[in-house]
């Protein structure tokens, strides 16, 4: 579940004000970002890497209409069933439906993003099953009823002593200490009881091989391969984007998915599975593909490279932006700079209009991006969109005039000289410390400089 | 060598003084400088606020001012940036003043002093969009009596970032107070860069928060002599 939707610049600074969020992300951000840095050193043939990163994602979305295909022949002859879902209300039935066919009432879930970008639990509730999240912080967050904040850390806004307060409430007793390894025994012990009565589980997938119909879910904790063993019932919501040709690409994958996203060599869990198999795993598999607006934003030259993504939120833990404002501020499910690209073009433009406009452009996510994912490139063009949609606005008719004005020499001399009139009841000692909106954003917390006595050409002009 | 100069509209309007410290450079390495008086805009904030049009037309005009010149320089490296990405044909021709001085007239000694304490910031759009290396760095270290103080996450953004300073206020306003004290903390007198824009922001939170150093576009230190 995705923290409420809301502007960004209103929701960044309520987080910007919380001290001790500030100094937790700080820290978080920095031991991921400091350990990717050191694993991806290791490897000599990084670029290389990101190069068939990008090289095999770019093929898919091209003939992705022939790898669905593919992948769904494959899966339905390894004993499967493939549902295709235009939209997320379409995916949330299918999974009802299973549900109700075994007349299951609890579910239990791998960490997944898809089925919280699909709103999965919500859907299920509505429907008398409950879905119980297995993921460490994401258990942490459910039985809070928070919101996730990080794609793979979704719970790092919240330190071991709320997350003791949090357990002694609802699953373990009132002696738990706030050690770590106490903490993981409270949820192992609530857990296992759960898989062990579980009749179904629900996953995403990182992973599904057009060749073989496999699928691949990563993870660190292990509870997600026993939700995806243990239950006879399986169900996968699979995001059309997240095919890959053939089994030998996961090579690529293994390599940059682990390295860039918990900066480990490689994660401790790896699952793949290929339909059914009597007497190992679920008896009964479903894999729903989700479209979920991923045809139109593969529809736009410019935007489809976002689907690239592999979920590995390094953008996250490089971005000064999210670093400081944390994931809730976003509003979305994918926060950070590919939240930020992947949202407003998920969702449409002027559903998330702000969040083009949360990244200073200084780069640091497509330097770390395992798929090249030319994210500033991306964020400027959506925020063409988001001007677009967004109508006559006084901006617009500002930033028309500017651009007038710098369309002929003599009028940006005009504008100049009708600047520094108009700048000189702000000006004190050299600065301007309150200026009029727009800029009094500006001067709101630093000094900003006037406009020169003398401007350069005027200066040039009158050289000897 | 003949070097036409882009002073950018912010060089104009707000710090001519940085486009007088290059002139000041390039002539004292025995270069002339030209002054094409029609230039005015990069495109750079229409672009990146979302006016992808209004940059088209003064990239073209950018092109029109600036022809029949071989070399072009400007002391921003992210005006060069997005002029260079917005018009490929003018990589070759179009520098950002380092890289000029360094990269193209092999030069990193300019003749200047300044006996100061100073700590660099890469600015992100020279670090990741026009890539200028260590020239900078090369250009201070040669600078006489100019000691230069490594800065603690230097790679980190100051928050700048065009409209977004103003568009998000309290997130730009949360990034520069980090830069500020990594300065602060550094020891340095002068904290410089390549991009007069980063340096607004910086020495903006600086003034604001009365702290005991002063921001300098790399120019103007390399303008500096012993005699002046």
């Amino acid at each position: 579940m995705s923290a409420p939707a809301r502007p960004f610049p209103r929701a960044a600074r309520e987080a910007l004000a919380d001290p001790q969020l500030r100094a937790n992300l700080r820290v978080a951000t920095d031991t991921i970002r400091l350990k990717r840095d050191r694993v991806v050193a290791e490897l000599p043939d990084w670029e290389k890497l990101r190069d068939a990163g990008r090289a095999i994602k770019r093929d898919v979305l091209a003939h992705l209409d022939e790898y669905l295909v593919q992948f769904e022949a494959a899966v339905t002859d390894a004993g499967g069933h493939v549902h295709w879902a235009p939209d997320a209300a379409a995916a949330n039935r299918v999974v009802l439906d299973v549900a109700r066919a075994h007349g299951v009432h609890e579910i239990v879930k791998v960490k997944s993003l898809t089925t919280d970008e699909i709103g999965l639990n919500n859907a299920l509730a509505a429907g008398g099953v409950l879905a119980l999240e297995t993921d460490l912080a994401e258990l942490i967050l459910q039985l809070d009823g928070d919101w996730s904040s990080h794609i793979l850390v979704p719970a790092i806004h919240r330190n071991r002593t709320e997350i003791r307060e949090i357990f002694r409430r609802t699953i373990a007793r009132s002696d738990l200490t706030d050690d770590p390894a106490d903490l993981a025994e409270a949820a192992r012990l609530f857990l296992r009881e759960r898989f062990l009565h579980a009749r179904m589980g629900v996953s995403g997938a990182n992973f599904g091989v057009a060749q073989t119909g496999s699928v691949c879910v990563v993870e660190s904790e292990g509870n997600g391969r026993m939700c995806t063993t243990l239950p006879p019932v399986l169900v996968t919501i699979l995001g059309i984007e997240k095919l890959v040709p053939t089994f030998a690409d996961l090579e690529v994958f293994l390599q940059l998915l682990p390295r860039s996203a918990t900066g480990e060599r490689m994660n401790p869990y790896t699952s793949l599975w290929t339909g059914t198999t009597t007497g190992d795993g679920p008896s009964e598999f479903h894999v729903v593909l989700l479209d979920g607006g991923r045809t139109r934003v593969l529809a736009d030259e410019v935007g489809r490279q976002a689907l690239h993504c592999i979920r590995c939120s390094a953008c996250l833990n490089v971005c000064p932006v999210y670093s400081r404002t944390g994931g809730h501020a976003y509003g979305s499910v994918y926060p950070g700079p590919i939240g930020a690209i992947l949202t407003p073009q998920l969702q449409g433009i002027e559903k998330a209009s702000t969040l083009p406009f949360a990244s200073s452009l200084c780069g640091a996510c497509y330097e770390v991006c395992p798929v090249k994912i030319d994210i500033p490139a991306v964020l400027v063009h959506l925020r063409a969109k988001a001007v677009q949609a967004g109508g006559d606005t006084p901006e617009r008719s500002g930033m028309r005039a500017v651009a007038w004005a710098f369309g002929k020499r003599w009028r940006f001399g005009l504008a100049q000289r009708l600047a520094r009139f108009a700048q000189r009841p702000f000006r004190r000692e050299g600065a301007i410390r309150h200026a009029p909106p727009p800029l009094s954003a500006w001067t709101r917390t630093r000094d900003l400089p006037p406009l020169a006595d003398e401007s350069f050409s005027d200066w040039w002009r009158g050289r000897p | 060598m003949r070097i036409a100069l882009f002073i950018t509209c912010i060089g104009d309007a707000v710090m001519p003084e940085v486009g007088k410290a290059t002139v000041a450079v390039l002539e004292r390495l025995g270069h002339e400088v030209v002054f094409p008086e029609d230039q005015t805009c990069c495109g750079q904030m229409h672009l990146n606020s979302g006016y992808p049009q209004e940059a088209e037309r003064l990239a073209d005009r950018f092109v029109r001012v600036f022809d029949g010149f071989d070399t072009i320089v400007s002391p921003s490296s992210s005006c060069v940036g997005t002029v260079r990405e917005l018009r490929p044909e003018l990589h070759g021709r179009l520098f950002e003043l380092s890289e000029l001085l360094v990269g193209r007239l092999g030069v990193t000694d300019v003749g200047a002093s300044f006996p100061h304490r100073v700590t660099y910031h890469p600015t992100c759009h020279s670090l990741r969009v026009t890539r200028v290396g260590d020239a900078p760095l090369r250009l201070l270290d040669a600078v006489a009596g100019l000691e230069r103080i490594e800065l603690d996450r230097a790679f980190e953004c100051c928050g700048f970032g065009g409209t977004f300073a103003v568009k998000n206020a309290d997130t730009s306003t949360a990034m520069v107070d980090d830069k500020v004290a990594a300065i602060v903390a550094s020891g340095a007198e002068v904290c410089t860069a390549i991009d007069g824009s980063c340096l607004m922001q910086i020495g903006g939170r600086l003034a604001r928060e009365n702290a005991p150093v002063r921001t300098m576009h790399l120019a103007e230190i390399l303008a500096q002599t012993a005699a002046a």
